[in-house]
């Protein structure tokens, strides 16, 4: 017991992997799929869902909701379920954790994304910390995803942080 | 209706934009997102990992912070960063209301800028998504 409290949850091959970009995806924005976002969400603004509304105020073709930048084509076997995106096993910690939460998420803009619009991530790991809290021993790891579009700018980053414990 | 820079006030509260996700809505979010953990949906699943109830997702906290900046930014206005972390769980059918106070009203360059603190809270008004905002108005 005592041995174990004091081992860290974070290994140097966890560590090793800080900063390594990863290869990239694609992620498709199309008009059903920012519909769907934006329905799901509750909006009831026209310009997610008319592209006419869309064009009247300025948009390409539908605009991407805040919080959605794309959909991954998803490829049986190596996509990830439940959540459906690029997701390697990479590097365990030196006891396993079972459950998983979203610690936080938080997007940066740079350019409209909208419909037909097809973007390129590439994530890497930017930070890797270990606690103790209200859910016992926690590893909280922060992860950056750069999207470019089509055109090669970069359009947005987004920062996750993830809970596993 | 969408707001002005010149209209802005440092300490001002932006209108509050009130929640009430159904299990349904639950399972909208899943299939737009892209997320179909079981812990947001099926009661039996996430009782198995400890959690008293289905729990909303936290990234759809995020997009209904999202939603209450775009609300009132409008279309000549734009996002340029938002985010927030998950402080504390919600559940279907409470109420999730998202607030948000302007904290900084500045100029970049030609780009008129205010900064907010946004927040979603439970019904005993708990900030469980506390979070940041930074917006450009025309």
């Amino acid at each position: 017991m005592a041995e174990t409290a004091t081992t860290p949850l974070i290994t140097d091959d966890m560590k090793a992997e800080i900063g390594k970009e990863s290869p990239p995806w694609t992620c498709e924005v199309d008009k059903t799929m920012v519909r769907l976002f934006a329905r799901s969400v509750g909006y009831t603004d026209k310009v997610y869902y008319d592209e006419a509304a869309a064009k009247a105020a300025g948009y390409r073709s539908l605009p991407c909701p805040p919080g959605y930048l794309g959909t991954p084509v998803f490829n049986p076997g190596a996509g990830d379920n439940p959540f459906g995106g690029r997701r390697g096993p990479g590097p365990q910690p030196s006891r396993p954790l079972n459950r998983v939460l979203n610690g936080g998420t938080e997007f940066e803009y740079m350019e409209d994304i909208c419909a037909g619009d097809v973007l390129t991530a590439t994530s890497h790991l930017s930070a890797l910390e270990e606690r103790t809290g209200s859910l016992g021993e926690m590893l909280i790891s922060t992860n950056k995803t750069v999207y470019k579009n089509q055109a090669g700018k970069v359009v947005a980053v987004s920062t996750g942080t993830g809970i596993r414990y | 209706m969408a707001v002005s820079w010149n209209d802005v006030t440092e300490g001002m509260e932006i209108p509050q934009l009130k929640k009430n996700c159904s299990t349904q809505q639950l399972v909208q979010w899943a299939a737009g997102s892209g997320d179909f953990y079981q812990i947001h949906y099926d009661k039996d699943f996430a009782k198995g990992t400890g959690l008293s109830d289905i729990i909303v997702h936290g990234a759809l906290k995020n997009a209904f912070l999202g939603q209450l900046l775009h609300d009132w930014v409008g279309n000549k206005g734009r996002i340029k960063k938002y985010g927030c972390s998950y402080r504390g769980m919600d559940y279907p059918n409470k109420d999730i209301v998202c607030r948000g106070i302007v904290k900084r009203k500045y100029q970049e360059g030609s780009e008129k800028l205010v900064d907010l603190e946004i927040w979603s809270e439970n019904p005993e008004g708990q900030k469980t998504t506390p979070g940041f905002a930074t917006v450009s108005l025309p």
